[in-house]
């Protein structure tokens, strides 16, 4: 049996989770990792994607869909600040699929604001990217 | 004095102005409930927020090439006031209390010779500065639709605020709003969000400087810093949204006991003209009879 770590998600109207879990997978912005018990010490920002826990006790929600924010992992406890998150049960076509839609409507502008924002256009077009890879996680 | 019909009808009057009070002072302690919930949901992320934020400010803050959300333009000649009030009236002070914060802090400014733009969330406030400081809006968000605050509407405050910054319309930016403190008393606060703030973070040392950050440090503040932005000003929403309830409950209360006082007065006056009238009428029978 691994030793058990906290895992809390917050986002700003409420928290979300609490649990004891044994691992929990974090999509970050330069890859997904996995923090386990005793992880060092690290802040990682969130690209959009799900969030897994591994071991959860009990039968909490085991995957959450995140469309950004950070994770704050400290020894026993990882704190992620997400700033939209549903539990994947609830993420629907239609929920996933404005949420692409709200992204498209960001690049757009970004690359009609012109040659100054050159780099805001590639966030967006990341940002696209990284919410049709979630949805096809999770719709399959 | 006035005739019994009259004062009859006066006390029908009040009497429905009580009914109507004393309903508003319910819906507004209903109210209140759950905006301090929502306060009180809203707690954890803010404060870690702000934790984490305020480790990396110590650490990126004073380097060179620091994100200017936190380092600043470097000057300060423009301000933008953020004035966040009620988009409904019938809450005692609330209001004016903000508005003459806000105004206080745009004199003084303008003594000091800097020009003072004004961004109004909320009705209200906006009605009461547009007499004198008309010339300086810059903007209004209206939130009298919004029917339960979500982070979605701070989100649209802030995209604004720092769309501003970046193209360079002003250099600090200051949110006013009622911070709540009970159902009597809620305290007027500024509170400069851009450049960013942090109260000085007495942690041991340590915490801030043993975790990693990826991608970089500068590069997680630079992500971060919109973000903390957006959570102040949600914040301050949700503080404003409890102490509106607050205020419009202690309000209403007073005037529920105003109305009491005043039907207790005008039911004795009632009283008082209903004897004057029945002995003015029976010294006339009386009379009456004795010139028989």
């Amino acid at each position: 049996m691994a030793a058990k770590l906290q895992f809390d998600l917050v986002s700003p109207e409420r928290r979300l989770a609490s649990v004891a879990v044994e691992g929990v997978q974090i999509p970050g912005t330069d890859g997904d990792m996995t923090a386990m018990a005793d992880h060092a010490p690290m802040i990682t920002t969130l690209r959009p994607g799900v969030l897994r826990l591994d071991g959860a006790e009990g039968g909490a929600e085991t995957a959450y869909f995140v469309t950004g924010g950070f994770a704050d992992v400290a020894g026993p406890t990882v704190t992620v600040l997400a700033e939209q998150a549903l539990p994947v049960s609830e993420v629907t076509a239609e929920v996933i699929d404005g949420f692409i839609a709200d992204a498209r409507a960001a690049h757009e502008k970004a690359l009609s604001a012109g040659d100054g924002a050159t780099t805001n256009a590639d966030a967006t077009a990341k940002l696209v990217a990284d919410m049709e890879a979630a949805r096809g996680l999770i719709l399959g | 004095m006035p005739n019994l019909k009259d004062l009859k009808n006066r006390i029908a009057s009040v009497k429905s102005t009580r009914k109507i009070t004393k309903a508003m002072q319910m819906v507004a302690a209903a109210k209140l409930r759950r905006a301090q919930d929502a306060a009180e949901a809203a707690r954890p992320y803010a404060e870690k927020m702000e934790a984490v934020m305020g480790g990396l400010a110590k650490s990126v803050g004073n380097s060179e090439g620091a994100p200017r959300l936190l380092a600043g333009t470097g000057k300060s000649d423009v301000h933008l006031l953020v004035v966040m009030t009620a988009e409904r009236g019938l809450c005692g002070g609330f209001n004016s209390t903000i508005v003459r914060k806000a105004r206080s802090h745009a004199e003084t400014l303008r003594a000091q010779g800097k020009t003072v733009k004004i961004l109004t969330v909320g009705k209200k406030g906006r009605e009461q500065l547009k007499r004198d400081h008309a010339d300086k809006f810059v903007g209004h968000v209206d939130l009298s639709d919004v029917k339960r605050l979500g982070y979605a509407d701070a989100a649209r405050i802030a995209t604004d605020v720092l769309g501003r910054f970046d193209a360079g319309e002003f250099d600090v930016a200051t949110i006013f709003f009622n911070r709540f403190q009970s159902v009597i008393s809620q305290v007027p606060t500024a509170t400069q969000i851009i450049p960013a703030q942090f109260d000085a973070v007495e942690e041991t040392d340590d915490s801030g400087s043993v975790y990693d950050y990826e991608p970089s440090e500068e590069a997680v503040l630079e992500d971060l810093l919109p973000r903390g932005v957006a959570t102040q000003i949600f914040t301050a929403l949700l503080e404003n949204a409890a102490s509106e309830q607050g205020a419009r409950m202690s309000a209403m209360d007073n005037a529920t006991r105003n109305a009491g006082d005043m039907i207790e007065r005008l039911t004795i006056e009632y009283n008082r003209s209903r004897q004057a009238v029945i002995t003015n009428e029976l010294i006339e029978i009386i009379s009456g009879a004795e010139a028989l």
